[in-house]
């Protein structure tokens, strides 16, 4: 066999372009995420004072800080993922161990796609108009159920994903000791696939606690410290929104910070999570 | 019977060399099929009372299609149907009224690759039992341990019974799982290819506890290592294309086989 050297050298440089190519693409995407980073740390890190945690929101010009938008953050959070983890991981699970193969669960795992990729202010369009115009008033509950409603899409693919991961064999083990398949679902597929079903989690959270559009026609805003949500409740990204638009130069350094705990919050989370997955798969 | 089999007198007399009387579970002209292809054609088999049956075959001849009829595992996937009788003790589990749980309680099973569940070594072991019987702590011990110690692993794990039961070795796993098959006391334990996914040193423990736990279980083993089944089995089947080509105790089958076919196989010339 002759060997071509042109060949193998245009085989070799293809390979280097190719390769430089992967490198420069990747520079570009994280010199971008590196900017927005310090950007959010320049900028914020400067209005973090005590006051941002233990005032609310000001009047322009007074002393104020983010106290209830923290507040009303962390419960329409909070509340949305109570209700996102119990519908979402439901149906993943119906997806993959059930429906997922009938022409039901193909039509339903079809929408879920399309609500994955839905616009979030229709959503909050929609939750409007079941939850805020009949009662004829703004609500931090609307808010959270739209923030669920963002979450549970994500939460419902990443649960079915995990799950179809999981070696057959591991349900049919559990089935072989005569346990019903519900019964080894709950007991040994969820623990097997937790770390995967943490990420879903933890994706939906991300994707949600910086969300705007849906809470502008829900939770709307509320300018005093209030933990009722039955009423208007304030946010971060609407904070930030109302903010970081006006004159004045107070209420555009809280939005800022309000950015950095938003973007330090996620990164706390995430860590936490991470941290008890791998406590729990090494006992 | 099987009257496509040209080696049918021979397979007979083979069949009636099994004591009737000690036949655990009797396979009758069982059919088989995924979806509308069929697996198996026609199979008619005994498995003797604690005793050591082996399947052998090349891939795909249904040897683990047979296995998995014999607790009804198929059932979990619509679109794979039996058709025949398959007699546990003289009752057919194919029958639509048979409680599934019941009969698997009674058919253990091992598989191919370990499936250690992802919990401690103890959880593992009593997760069976916790389905039928509710133990006190010290019985629960008592019956961990028992099955730790006939699957021969007891002496490895018994310092590091809350330790997961993922951190063990391959070998150590599989010996978990069959430790978890016999702590639920069946009368029928179904192994698959149960050794295909260890090492040499780790297969040989294993074919040991095999050996001891026929005392007290009615085995039937899947295995491509024909020296394996040589060893542990007391009967072979040879089956081949969905059909039990021959059946007979392991020396006359491996001596002097019936067939063509499976005097090919067993010298090495196909499969």
């Amino acid at each position: 066999m002759t060997i071509s050297t042109a060949r193998l050298a245009r085989r070799r440089a293809k390979d280097i372009a190719f390769k430089a190519f992967c490198v420069l693409v990747t520079v570009l995407a994280l010199t971008a995420l590196a900017a927005i980073l310090w950007s959010l740390l320049t900028q914020g890190l400067g209005g973090l004072n005590l006051d941002v945690f233990t005032r609310s929101t000001p009047a322009p010009g007074s002393r104020g800080g983010l106290a209830n938008a923290i507040v009303g953050s962390i419960a329409m959070c909070g509340l949305a993922m109570v209700i996102a983890l119990a519908v979402g991981i439901l149906a993943g699970t119906w997806l993959a161990e059930y429906g997922g193969r009938s022409a039901y669960g193909a039509v339903i795992r079809f929408l879920n796609d399309v609500l994955l990729s839905a616009p979030s202010i229709l959503v909050g369009l929609f939750v409007y108009e079941i939850l805020v115009a009949p009662f004829h008033t703004f609500s931090g509950l609307a808010g959270a159920v739209a923030l669920a409603m963002l979450a549970i899409p994500v939460i419902v693919r990443t649960t079915e994903d995990v799950l179809l991961l999981q070696a057959a064999t591991l349900r049919e083990a559990g089935v072989a000791l005569g346990a019903p398949l519900s019964f080894v679902i709950r007991t040994i597929l969820w623990r097997s696939a937790q770390s995967g079903l943490l990420t879903g989690a933890l994706l939906a959270f991300a994707r949600i606690s910086g969300e705007t559009a849906p809470l502008l026609f829900t939770a709307l805003n509320y300018q005093f410290f209030s933990l009722d949500l039955r009423h208007p409740t304030a946010s971060l990204p609407v904070v930030i929104f109302n903010f970081a638009l006006s004159a004045y130069d107070d209420w555009r350094r809280l939005a800022w910070a309000g950015a950095l705990l938003i973007a330090g919050a996620v990164l706390a989370v995430t860590i936490v999570a991470r941290i008890v997955a791998q406590e729990q798969k090494r006992s | 019977m099987n009257t496509l089999n040209p080696a049918m007198e021979d397979f007979e007399t083979s069949i009636a060399d099994v004591d009737r009387a000690a036949v655990k579970v009797d396979v009758r002209n069982l059919d088989f099929f995924y979806g509308k292809s069929p697996a198996l054609k026609g199979v008619s088999i005994p498995f003797a009372t604690n005793k050591v049956t082996a399947l052998i075959g090349p891939s795909g001849c249904g040897k683990s299609t047979l296995l998995r009829t014999l607790n009804r595992m198929y059932a979990l996937y619509p679109g794979q149907r039996a058709q025949g009788e398959i007699l546990l003790d003289g009752e057919n589990i194919l029958s639509p009224g048979v409680d599934l749980a019941r009969l698997r309680a009674r058919v253990g099973m091992v598989f191919q690759k370990p499936t250690p569940f992802p919990m401690s070594v103890y959880d593992n072991v009593a997760y069976g039992v916790r389905l039928y019987e509710t133990l006190a702590k010290p019985d629960m011990d008592a019956r961990v341990e028992e099955a730790l110690t006939r699957a021969a692993l007891w002496n490895e794990v018994k310092d590091n019974l809350k330790g997961s039961g993922l951190g063990l070795s391959g070998g150590q796993q599989q010996r978990l799982c069959v430790a978890r098959g016999i702590a639920v006391r069946p009368e029928v334990l179904l192994l698959d290819e149960p050794t295909s996914a260890l090492d040499p040193i780790s297969s040989a423990k294993l074919e040991e506890t095999v050996t001891r736990l026929k005392t007290d279980h009615t085995i039937v083993i899947v295995t491509h290592n024909l020296g394996q089944a040589a060893r542990v089995s007391d009967y072979t089947g040879f089956m081949y294309l969905g059909e039990l080509v021959e059946f007979g105790p392991t020396e006359n089958l491996f001596q002097r086989p019936a067939t063509r076919r499976t005097s090919d196989y067993i010298t090495g010339r196909f499969g």
